[in-house]
C-alpha cells in the first residue's frame, strides 16, 4: 500500500504546482505529514496530535471525576451525561447487566479515545483525524482482539472456546461446514473489519472535505468568471461535508465500541 | 480519458452496501414507527447492522487503493 509511504507532501496550497499544470487530485500522500525525525522514527502531525488529544483528556477525565459528590457539580454532571452514553447504551446493554461492570473501563476508554481522535479531523489547529492513519486503528483493533480471545479462553477453556465458536444445534454434517467459516470471523473477518472500518471511514471522509476546498480553491484562483462562481456552492458543499463528517466521526466511535462490547458479549456468552 | 479501473471497481462494490444500508435503516424506521417505545432496543441492533453492511463498501476503498 502506498498509504505509509514517504512521499514528499505537497501542502495544502492546490496552487503550489499552479501556474498553468491543473489541478492535481489529491492522493493518499496527503496523509503524510511528518514532523521532526527523532532517530528512526518519523514523528508524524498525527501521532502528535495523538499524544495531546491523549493528554488533555486523561487530565479533564481525573480532574472531572476526582471530586465527585452526591449532588454533582456542572462538570461532574457534563462528564456523566457523557459517561452515561458508553456505560448504559453500549456496554450495559450489550454485555449485560451481570458482567459488564468489569469490562467498562475498557468500553469508555476506547469509545472516548476514538471519538476524539475522530473529531481532531472536524477542527482547526488539527484538521485532520488521527485515526486516518491506519496504524491508529491498528493498534486499538489489537487491544480488542487479544482481549476477547482471552476472556473466551478464559471462560470456555482453549477447547471449549473452539467448540463455542460453531452454533448449538446444528445437525453434525453441517459442523465441519461451519467451523472454517466461523474460525475465519473470528481470527480475520473482525479484527479486519474493525480496523478497517474506522480507518475508510476517517481517511475517506477526509479526502472528500480536502477534494472540495482545495477545488473551490482552485476555480476561484485559476478559473475564468464561470468557474469562479462555481467556487461558491463547491465550498458550501464542503461545509455540508464537514457537518456531515461530525455526524459519521460520532457514529465510528460508537460503532467501534458496540463492536468491542459485541464481540465481549459473544465471547462470555454462554453456548447458545 | 484518463483514469483508474479500480475506482471503477469501488463504484461497483459501493452499491451492494448502499442497498443493504437503506434496508436496515428502513426495517428500522418501520419498526419504531410501530412501536416506539423499542426504539432503544432497536438501535444498537440497527447500527450494528448498518456497521456490517458499511464494511463490505470499505473493503472496497481500501482494495481501490491497494490496486491501483
Amino acid at each position: 500500500m502506498t498509504l505509509t509511504a514517504p512521499a514528499s507532501w505537497v501542502g495544502t496550497a492546490p496552487t503550489a504546482s499552479g501556474g498553468g499544470e491543473g489541478y492535481q487530485t489529491p492522493t493518499p500522500e496527503i496523509f503524510w505529514q511528518p514532523l521532526f525525525e527523532l532517530g528512526p522514527i518519523t514523528v508524524t502531525n498525527q501521532m502528535a496530535w495523538a499524544a495531546i488529544i491523549t493528554a488533555a483528556l486523561s487530565f479533564a477525565m481525573i480532574a472531572l471525576s476526582k471530586n465527585a459528590a452526591v449532588v454533582p457539580g456542572k462538570g461532574q454532571w457534563l462528564f456523566e451525561n457523557f459517561y452515561n452514553l458508553p456505560r448504559n447504551t453500549i456496554a450495559r446493554d450489550m454485555i449485560g447487566t451481570r458482567h459488564f461492570r468489569q469490562y467498562l473501563p475498557l468500553i469508555v476508554t476506547l469509545f472516548t479515545m476514538v471519538l476524539f481522535f475522530n473529531l481532531a479531523g472536524s477542527f482547526f489547529g488539527s484538521m485532520m483525524p488521527v485515526t486516518s492513519k491506519i496504524g491508529f486503528p491498528i493498534a486499538l483493533t489489537l487491544v480488542v482482539y487479544v482481549v476477547y480471545h482471552w476472556i473466551g479462553v478464559k471462560k470456555h477453556g482453549l477447547g471449549g472456546y473452539f467448540k463455542h465458536m460453531v452454533p448449538g444445534g446444528l445437525p453434525k454434517a453441517v459442523v465441519p461446514v461451519i467451523f472454517p467459516l466461523e474460525l475465519i470471523t473470528y481470527f480475520i473477518t473482525r479484527p479486519l473489519t474493525l480496523a478497517l472500518r474506522l480507518f475508510g471511514n476517517m481517511f475517506a471522509g477526509h479526502m472528500l472535505i480536502y477534494l472540495f476546498v482545495t477545488g473551490a480553491f482552485y476555480f476561484l484562483i485559476e478559473g475564468d468568471i464561470l468557474l469562479k462562481l462555481v467556487s461558491l456552492p463547491t465550498f458550501l458543499m464542503a461545509g455540508v461535508m464537514l457537518v456531515f463528517e461530525l455526524l459519521v466521526q460520532f457514529l465510528q466511535a460508537f460503532v467501534f465500541a458496540l463492536l468491542t462490547a459485541s464481540y465481549i458479549a459473544g465471547a462470555l456468552a454462554d453456548d447458545h | 480519458m484518463e483514469g483508474n479501473l479500480s475506482v471503477v471497481g469501488y463504484g461497483l462494490s459501493a452499491i451492494g452496501p448502499a442497498i443493504a444500508v437503506g434496508l436496515i435503516f428502513a426495517a428500522y424506521i418501520n419498526g419504531v414507527a410501530r412501536q416506539p417505545e423499542a426504539r432503544n432496543l432497536l438501535q444498537p441492533i440497527a447500527i450494528l447492522g448498518f456497521a456490517l453492511a458499511e464494511a463490505l463498501a470499505i473493503f472496497g476503498l481500501v482494495l481501490a487503493f491497494v490496486f491501483n
